[in-house]
């Protein structure tokens, strides 16, 4: 290791020349033998990472076009796929809506809420600031809690929430919560923003602790009046870069719901009501072994996804610098 | 007049300093009720549990069911154990499979992470730099949730389903630990990795013996995240065979028994909650200041 960095240093200082000489791409594959090293340092992270995600995310266009049952050659279909998606699959349309509106609050929704807990949270006392720190982001740490809402939300009149309301007479008979149509969705939006507030809400935690208090003294003396006034003059613009980073997995997050509703709910959840389209692939793929279709279904997915970023991106640019 | 408008602040602020510099005590107030009862609703389930777990057999089914213990007992969790033993596998065998995967996971993660960080934070000359960089802003998007299904192909076709690989592969190339790592670490003043240079020490000696032993807080924020994702990380598809099952798995089989399980299956649920709420608790400061460098830059 030490000789061969003692090799780089003369090397490096004749690379100046070369530049002016040498055409452009001699001079990259010249830095590329510089950097050997480099190379070998990332390799390990970069070969598995193309394996299990760029390969994954990648595969999924021309496996759309296919019909593969994993044994044999895919087979090509053309547009088959995307065609039966739009046009024949009631499902998959009714899944897109059900992603849309469990997107819409386990993203949107959870990211204000997370900001303003942290935005709260931040200006309490260090010993709450941990405690409630805990508090908030306990339930994306332990899904085994599970258990507790299916018992809260068991169909018989012994389940927890059907006997308190049976008590106070808000019902009169017990409520199927997880397989009524009427409720499914409302369960699985609460116990889905129970359990949302994950790396994200740590990372803008993290933004409001890191501020620097001074500004606040100085909005004070330019005549920043209350606490709203300093969140928009003062907060939101100095802390957009862990914006962007808590919008990113909150996308993620947002997209691929789906695993509440078929722990609390099951598989398929009764008439379809809260079937998102990570459930509809994951049916296709793993369920049926119809890979072609499953892939297509992600296909657009990972496209959804790749623009909604884009576009948080471009909203939240100006914060960034 | 400007002038002395600016000196009555300046003292207002030195009075206020110690709370807030705006903000009421009527705000404080209402800001701490409203986060008391969001605080609550989080936190319910999880005490719920651990009270259920405590509770002697007369007490779980009483009705109403009462919000504390009157007689803890551990007699749940002696239970859990005999009810194992009617499980195909001993539930030794889940525990081991669970914490086999988690160590593998995490020590071969923070590893394999710390290599690549290193250099995409502090090797800003080498050719494909910025490629690398921003493929992986972008695959912070692509977590295991989005791409499982895809992920399923290939580990079928490398022949790794029902093998301990098909836990710990997919799982080492984490976005998210190279992300933090690596804003971690370019926060280290680059002086440093170069009078390393000079003292003669190559890029894995650099990495290993001067930029690592300072980043504690990434690191042990690393081994947070990669040991929540694996401890509760389920075979689903790709690993059918029992004996290689982890222990939520056991978790699923015990509370479909229904509600006369009640008691062993909130067991088997503060089991698995209490190892990640305690590394939690331990690390939380660390985990903060390592966020805190998170932030991104378009």
């Amino acid at each position: 290791m030490a000789s061969n960095a003692t090799a780089l240093k003369p090397q490096k200082e004749k690379k100046a020349k070369p530049l002016n000489t040498q055409s452009k791409s001699a001079y990259t594959w010249h830095q590329m033998g510089v950097y050997k090293a480099c190379y070998a340092m990332i390799a390990p992270f970069f070969i598995l990472f193309t394996i299990f995600t760029v390969i994954p995310v990648v595969m999924s266009l021309p496996l759309g076009f296919t019909n593969f049952n994993l044994v044999q050659f895919p087979r090509f279909v053309g547009l088959n796929n995307f065609y039966t998606l739009f046009i024949n699959d009631d499902i998959f349309i009714k899944s897109i809506k059900n992603t849309l509106v469990l997107a819409f609050f386990t993203g949107p929704f959870s990211y204000v809420l997370s900001f303003i807990v942290a935005w709260l949270i931040n200006e309490m006392h260090p010993f709450l600031k941990t405690f409630f720190t805990f508090i908030f982001y306990a339930p994306s740490m332990v899904p085994s809690a599970y258990s507790f809402w299916t018992l809260l939300l068991s169909g018989d009149s012994t389940g927890y929430l059907n006997s308190l309301l049976l008590k106070f007479g808000f019902i009169n008979s017990a409520q199927q919560w997880t397989t009524d149509t009427k409720y499914m969705m409302t369960i699985v939006i609460i116990v889905q923003l129970w359990m949302s507030m994950g790396a994200g809400f740590l990372a803008l935690r993290a933004g409001f602790q890191n501020l620097d208090k001074s500004l606040y003294e100085a909005g004070a003396i330019e005549g920043v009046k209350n606490r709203w006034q300093e969140l928009f003059a003062i907060t939101i613009p100095s802390m957009g870069s862990s914006l962007l980073f808590a919008a990113v997995l909150a996308i993620s997050g947002a997209f691929t719901v789906g695993s509440v509703g078929q722990t609390l709910c099951g598989m398929p959840s009764t008439d379809y009501a809260v079937h998102t389209i990570m459930n509809h692939a994951s049916d296709y793929g793993s369920a049926r072994y119809e890979m072609g279709y499953a892939s297509a279904i992600c296909f657009i997915l990972f496209i959804t996804m790749l623009l909604v970023n884009k576009l948080i991106r471009r909203i939240l640019r100006k914060y960034t610098d | 007049m400007a002038k002395k408008r600016k000196k009555v602040n300046i003292e207002k602020v030195h009075v206020k300093k110690k709370q807030h510099v705006n903000g009421s005590l009527a705000g404080d107030v209402g800001i701490f009720i409203f986060l008391a009862f969001l605080g609550i609703f989080m936190a319910f389930p999880l005490y719920f549990s651990i009270v259920q777990s405590l509770k002697p057999i007369n007490e779980l089914f009483i009705f109403p069911p009462k919000l504390y213990v009157v007689s803890p007992t551990l007699s749940n969790f002696s239970d859990l154990l005999k009810v194992s033993g009617n499980l195909w596998v001993p539930l030794s065998r889940y525990v081991f499979n669970s914490v086999f995967i988690t160590v593998v996971i995490t020590a071969v993660q923070i590893f394999v992470c710390c290599c690549a960080a290193f250099c995409l934070s502090k090797c800003p000359k080498f050719p494909g730099y910025r490629f690398f960089n921003q493929l992986i802003i972008t695959a912070l998007l692509f977590t295991s949730t989005a791409t499982g299904i895809m992920q399923f192909v290939v580990i079928a076709k490398m022949g790794l389903i029902n093998t301990y690989w098909a836990y710990i592969l997919p799982a080492i190339p984490s976005t998210m630990g190279l992300y933090l790592l690596r804003q971690s670490m370019s926060e280290i003043n680059d002086f440093i990795v170069d009078s390393a240079k000079v003292d003669g020490a190559g890029l894995f000696r650099t990495c290993w013996g001067v930029i690592v032993p300072n980043q504690k807080p990434a690191i042990m924020t690393l081994i947070i995240f990669a040991f929540q994702g694996a401890w509760n990380m389920q075979g689903g598809a790709l690993v059918y065979r029992e004996e290689l099952k982890t222990l939520p798995t056991v978790l699923g089989q015990v509370a479909a028994a229904g509600l006369a399980r009640q008691g062993v299956a909130m067991a088997v649920a503060v089991l698995l909650m209490i190892p990640p709420l305690v590394v939690f608790i331990i690390a939380q400061s660390n985990v903060l200041e390592t966020m805190a460098t998170s932030g991104m830059k378009d």
